[in-house]
């Protein structure tokens, strides 16, 4: 593994091992950066990220990246269409406003898009919902249902049958548990997230 | 923009000498967007920090409206410090120790520029036989400036309110120019309420009897108390409600109950006259006329075509120039939808770009004081 890539999450890892060398990518929710910052310097990527949360947007200009504040469910809107190669959406879906006009909008803008997500059916979400009969509070959703960012809940059968509905293609998927990868066998029951390279329909 | 200090009278009767002011003459006649062209330009500027060898580290800063090439050294008239001192600095965010840092006085000023108070051919003061220039005319005399100096490509261009628009100016006309473009609290357009406030204050100056048709060097008269509403005026559109009120509230000066007449009973009052006056002992009136008319004529879309991201289309490709805007929460004058407006037309051109709305309680006037936000995005930005 190349410096400052070992660090990073695992599905922004496979985002890092897929996307083409001297692309063009837009991260939407691109936090601090790190993502950018490792396409950039290992794969010479011309990185652009869109984030909400002001102090991340200063440590992302520190270390010299173009990012805008903004909130991707308008600003989305002012990229051309196919400005990008790729549009990334990490653990981010599920906060949107409308993730299917979030999806409709990535690939709009991007030729291709990954799009990462707490699957809501993992088992010990489902364990715990029907143990304790409140909402979960896990390891990847550490919020209270009331406080939380996520405001529309995913499983990854819920995400593959939108793709379908919305006409978008699924070109490659990747299930984890904790940190390491898992197989894709019953994956709306062992993955604890979701990540899934997109492509248009036509 | 900023607060006046009391001026240092005695200092001033005595000539207390700053170091000699600089300047140079531009080698050709300046082209004018009105269609005129101005003859025999003087620029006056200060420099920071050396130039390096392969002349690769300069930073021009653009000052605002009634700003002045000071930037970071004393004022002569004032003897106050400069109005970015607390930027430009050695190991400050724009750092003299790593860059070559130029601040030159507008042209249309009066702090050594070229402006109203510059003898014509004649001999005479210009007074209102100045042309009206432009924002883009004010970058055409820098970049005349750059050439004189030998600096082909800056490191970066940065500014504030004015200054930020000449910085995007800059970008728009000659985007091969500047390497990084940082625009603060700033708009590509002067809209109905700056243009409002602005007409205000040049009413108030030329109602002024004193003001006698712009006419009035040499006459041992000069329109001070038009000059003083019409800084009135501005002062209150760089400061915020908010501010205003944690600042002077509705306390009183120097008194127990309001006097039933029209000195100054509240501290407010008292505090914007002080500005007023103090101001007037620094800046002349008509380059007052000529400024705000340069800023109401701002419309870089305008200039190109109508579409801003046209504007910035010698940037498609994202080689020639990283951009950075900065807005505040509490900026009426020129609020965040401004710059965003400018994020997206730099994004629809392809631009490489960074924005962010930094919070701070002092309204407009944010971008000169304490805010530590604003370093860590200049320093960051201009090292990263």
């Amino acid at each position: 593994m190349v410096e400052g890539v070992e660090a990073l999450r695992p599905d922004l890892a496979v985002i890092f091992r897929s996307v083409e060398a001297g692309s063009r990518a837009l991260d939407v929710g691109c936090g601090d950066g790190a993502l950018m910052a490792a396409l950039r310097d290992h794969k010479q990527v011309d990185a652009r990220g869109i984030e909400i949360d002001g102090a991340m947007v200063e440590r992302c200009v520190a270390r010299g990246l173009s990012v805008v504040q903004g909130d991707a469910d308008r600003d989305l809107a002012c990229y051309p269409d196919g400005a990008f190669d790729y549009a990334i959406l990490s653990q981010t879906l599920q906060t949107a406003e409308r993730p299917d006009r979030m999806l409709k909008e990535l690939l709009r803008v991007g030729r291709r898009a990954f799009v990462s997500f707490p699957n809501f059916a993992y088992w010990r979400m489902r364990w715990a919902l029907v143990r304790r009969g409140r909402m979960p509070v896990t390891r990847h959703l550490p919020v209270s249902w009331y406080e939380t960012q996520n405001i529309h809940h995913v499983t990854v059968r819920d995400f593959e049958a939108l793709a379908h509905d919305l006409g978008i293609g699924i070109e490659r998927c990747w299930f984890f548990t904790g940190t390491r990868e898992c197989g894709r066998g019953a994956a709306n029951w062992r993955a604890e997230h979701a990540l899934f390279e997109l492509a248009r329909a036509d | 923009m900023g607060s006046e200090t009391p001026p240092d009278l005695a200092a001033r009767e005595d000539g207390a000498a700053p170091a000699a002011p600089r300047s140079l003459g531009l080698s050709r006649p300046l082209p004018l967007d009105s269609g005129q062209s101005l003859e025999r330009v003087t620029m006056a500027y200060e420099t920071y920090g050396n130039l390096s060898t392969a002349r690769d580290n300069a930073v021009l800063i653009c000052h605002a409206l009634t700003g002045d090439q000071y930037v970071a050294s004393t004022h002569p008239r004032t003897g106050k410090p400069g109005w970015w001192a607390r930027m430009v600095g050695p190991g400050l965010p724009i750092d003299t120790d790593k860059f070559h840092v130029i601040c030159a006085n507008v042209i249309g000023s009066c702090l050594g520029s070229t402006g109203p108070a510059s003898l014509a051919e004649d001999g005479e003061p210009y007074a209102m036989r100045f042309p009206v220039i432009t924002i883009r005319d004010m970058v055409r005399a820098l970049v005349g400036m750059l050439d004189e100096m030998g600096i082909e490509r800056l490191y970066s261009v940065v500014g504030g309110s004015m200054g930020g628009m000449q910085a995007l100016s800059m970008a728009a006309n000659f985007p091969g120019r500047a390497g990084r473009v940082l625009a603060i609290a700033t708009t590509s357009r002067h809209s109905a309420q700056n243009i409002a406030f602005h007409e205000l204050g040049r009413q108030a100056i030329m109602a002024d009897p004193d003001w006698q048709q712009g006419a009035y060097y040499g006459t041992g008269r000069a329109p001070g108390a038009g000059l003083s509403v019409a800084r009135m005026a501005a002062h209150i559109t760089y400061l915020s409600e908010d501010g205003l009120t944690r600042k002077f509230g509705r306390r009183l000066q120097d008194r127990d109950a309001v006097g039933f007449g029209f000195d100054a009973d509240f501290q407010v009052e008292s505090y914007l006259r002080y500005q007023g006056s103090g101001f007037t002992r620094r800046f002349d009136a008509n380059s007052y006329l000529y400024i705000t008319r340069a800023m109401d004529y701002f419309d870089l879309a305008e200039e190109h075509g109508g579409q801003l991201a046209r504007a910035f289309a010698g940037h498609r490709r994202g080689t020639e120039a990283r951009f950075c805007l900065v807005s505040f929460d509490t900026d009426w004058l020129y609020p965040t939808a401004e710059s965003r407006h400018v994020v997206h037309a730099l994004n629809a051109a392809g631009a490489p770009v960074s924005f962010v709305e930094l919070s701070a309680p002092y309204g407009h006037d944010s971008f000169l004081l304490d805010v530590p936000a604003l370093d860590r995005v200049v320093a960051g930005f201009l090292h990263g």
